[in-house]
């Protein structure tokens, strides 16, 4: 009976602790799920960063194309357009382009673009230099913003894409911005 | 600990029989009691969850709104799937397993019988929770038994925090229930028991209760990290603040799939345990059946993402789930040729619980078939969320879990009670269950082929025909199991006595001792041969 009474503490302590450890494995998922998305490019997760100039040649062999697409999340009451629909580059020409927002609320908001680019596994080869969505925006109410993005393709980029979409989806986070504090949201 | 043991050794001296009256069932660290309890509960829960189908099923009688109203429509969709899986199918599990597993390898009682009298006595809680949530200002939850981000965090009312609380008591009520069955089975099994000579309903539920202490605390992490997304702030599954609603369908249905093994592999055992009792025969590939089940379990977490082809995954991930997911017909198959083969050239006899495990087997198949059909990526995408979904999972859940559970319900019946059940009511109830069973789910994979969404009050008119004869299914299918009930009161009340060995063809620890089972079995380790 001694020898079965600690067996019994013994394992059941073992199995409690697997169901801990797979408590935290439900949370270490998150930043798994990300670095996945990161080292694969999956997704179409661009990096949130800034990059820096390219320091290779400007490739003059082929054009890409690259698209703007922008929306607004929900019944955001704001126009978010890119100023250009599209433009052709060539790898590794550092390219300037504008998106409009203009907020038509009689309110201060604060917007956060989440940009996305298809097809994904050509996600890391689109870098970005200077964009607005690494800060987020206030517009006054009633107020027009051009916002600028700096980019450009990487020539290390495949042949078989030829055409890239950047699509930004403009968030409405004055009311977390409101929670928090105002400089909170500055800094970040 | 060693003073719970010894009080507990006290109690076996102090009084052989249970006390009287509602103590009995609070205080009782008895298994059979706990068993008792945990299968009432989940039969309770099937007619409340029962109740719920009908109103769905009420509703979509005729296209238009007649009924209710699309939310409410929508809150029943959600807590019929949260009741049948968490408070039917897996309560009666639990309890099939404190009743038989002591009894199948001969220990006196579950290993940690105090824990096991919590484990039952907070799922009661846990549900009224959960149905109280339904009477909120603003109604209970309505975003899909899936609770997908960010129906369940940005467009959810405030019964998202009652429902994420009563998810973790489901959950740690399942954890314990778990742990208990693991250590009840590697330390209280007779001398003699090897695990290879263990029954197979042991063996599987030994590997389901690893499989549930594996992926019930990842279930509870998703629906804390709702829970903090909701109320707190965070940014796990909102792309705002950089995370990613995908990325919950990930978590999701890395529980979700191997939670669906969990209310299937159990079945199997049943299944496994009944088929040879009446064919007379000894199971065909004992040992195949124990490897096939540990690789369905092991494959179960490899393939979540077959629920997701439509999310916009990579070819190779689409292939890659592709394949893992019908690699799992390999192992199930190798179980349903051993079943045939069981019967091949038996003595077969066709006793209710053989006539259950029978349609259990062929029914279940239907599923398993439409469950491939699913796997096919570019397939799904045409199947994806519709009543052919619905039609799969009712086939593999209600034709298999819920068959399998009422075939072993008639099986240990006249063990639990020692009384033999009315043959004729069962005979009838078999019956009218099977025939409205698939008037219910058969014409969804049509209704569904045809693209008719799953989770929508009101339907395009072309698919009326179909619903109304659905409808009939489900109403007959509920009210059959009201035979059911009368049938079990029926059998607890009257005096057919039974012997020890209730089927002349049964193998196993639990016919060799008397009928009814006494309060208190194995106090000595019975001889294995």
């Amino acid at each position: 009976m001694d020898s079965q009474r600690l067996d019994n503490t013994a394992l059941v302590k073992r199995l409690v602790l697997i169901t801990l450890a797979m408590f935290g494995f439900g949370f270490m998922l998150v930043p798994l799920y990300d670095v996945f998305c990161d080292v694969t490019g999956l997704n179409g997760k661009t990096s949130d960063t800034a990059a820096q100039a390219p320091t290779s040649l400007i490739d003059e062999s082929r054009e890409v194309t690259v698209e703007f697409w922008s929306r607004t999340q929900g019944a955001m009451p704001w126009e978010f357009q890119p100023t250009l629909k599209k433009i052709k580059v060539h790898p590794g020409k550092v390219t300037k382009v504008f998106f409009r927002a203009s907020n038509r609320s009689n309110d201060d908001m604060v917007g956060q673009a989440i940009p996305s680019v298809s097809p994904g596994l050509a996600a890391n080869y689109f870098h970005k230099i200077e964009c607005f969505c690494f800060n987020q925006q206030p517009v006054k109410a009633g107020e027009t913003v051009d916002m600028p993005l700096i980019f450009y393709v990487d020539p290390a980029l495949p042949a078989k894409f030829t055409t890239l979409t950047l699509s930004y989806t403009m968030f409405d986070i004055s009311n977390q911005i409101a929670a928090t504090s105002l400089t909170n949201g500055e800094s970040s | 600990m060693s003073k719970v043991i010894e009080q507990d050794h006290h109690e076996h001296h102090d009084h052989h029989h249970p006390s009287g009256g509602i103590k009995r069932w609070l205080y009782t660290t008895n298994h059979k009691d706990i068993g008792t309890l945990y299968l009432w509960f989940a039969f309770i829960m099937f007619l409340i969850g029962g109740c719920m189908a009908l109103v769905i099923r009420a509703e979509l009688f005729q296209p238009g709104l007649q009924i209710v109203d699309p939310d409410f429509f929508n809150q029943m969709t959600t807590v019929h799937g949260l009741i049948m899986v968490f408070g039917a199918v897996m309560p009666a599990f639990t309890g099939l397993a404190n009743w038989m597993v002591p009894m199948m390898i001969g220990a006196p009682d579950m290993a940690l019988p105090r824990m096991n009298n919590w484990s039952f006595w907070i799922l009661p809680f846990a549900f009224f929770i959960l149905l109280m949530s339904l009477f909120m200002e603003g109604g209970g939850p309505n975003f899909g038994w899936t609770f997908y981000a960010p129906l369940s965090t940005t467009y959810s009312n405030d019964s998202t925090a009652l429902f994420v609380f009563s998810v973790h008591i489901m959950g740690m009520s399942s954890i314990m229930g778990a742990i208990n069955v693991i250590v009840t089975i590697f330390n209280l099994r007779a001398p003699g028991m090897t695990l290879m000579k263990m029954p197979l309903f042991v063996w599987t539920w030994l590997i389901t209760a690893f499989l549930l202490i594996a992926v019930m605390p990842v279930l509870a992490g998703a629906v804390t990290m709702v829970l903090t997304d909701k109320y707190f702030g965070t940014s796990f599954f909102n792309a705002a603040g950089g995370g990613d609603p995908v990325m919950f369908q990930h978590i999701f249905w890395f529980f979700g799939h191997p939670e669906v093994y969990i209310m299937i592999l159990p079945a199997f055992g049943i299944v496994s345990t009944i088929v040879p009792t009446f064919s007379r025969k000894r199971l065909f590939g004992y040992s195949s059946m124990v490897y096939a089940t540990a690789s369905i379990a092991l494959l179960s977490f490899v393939v979540w993402a077959h629920h997701m082809f439509t999310t916009g995954m990579p070819l190779f991930g689409e292939l890659f789930f592709m394949y893992c997911t019908m690699l799992i017909s390999v192992p199930t198959g190798v179980k349903v040729f051993n079943w045939v083969a069981t019967m091949w050239r038996g003595a077969m006899t066709f006793e209710i619980p053989m006539m259950f495990s029978i349609a259990f087997i062929i029914l279940f198949t239907i599923g398993g078939f439409s469950g491939l059909m699913l796997a096919i990526t570019p397939a799904d995408f045409q199947y994806h969320d519709t009543y052919f979904v619905v039609a799969h999972f009712h086939y593999v859940l209600v034709t298999g879990a819920i068959f399998s559970i009422i075939a072993a319900v008639y099986y240990w019946l006249p063990k639990w009670t020692g009384n033999m059940y009315d043959e004729g009511l069962a005979k009838l109830h078999f019956w009218c269950s099977l025939i409205s069973v698939n008037v219910l789910f058969f014409p969804m994979h049509f209704v569904g082929l045809a693209g008719m969404p799953r989770r929508i009050p009101d339907y395009a008119i072309q698919f009326a025909d179909f619903n109304a004869l659905i409808s009939v299914g489900a109403f007959a299918f509920g009210f059959s199991q009201l035979i059911f009930l009368y049938l079990l009161i029926k059998c607890i009340r009257e005096n057919h006595q039974v012997p020890a060995k209730v089927w002349e063809g049964a193998d196993g620890l639990e016919w060799e001792v008397p009928s009814p089972a006494p309060y208190h079995t194995f106090e000595k380790p019975p001889l294995i041969r």
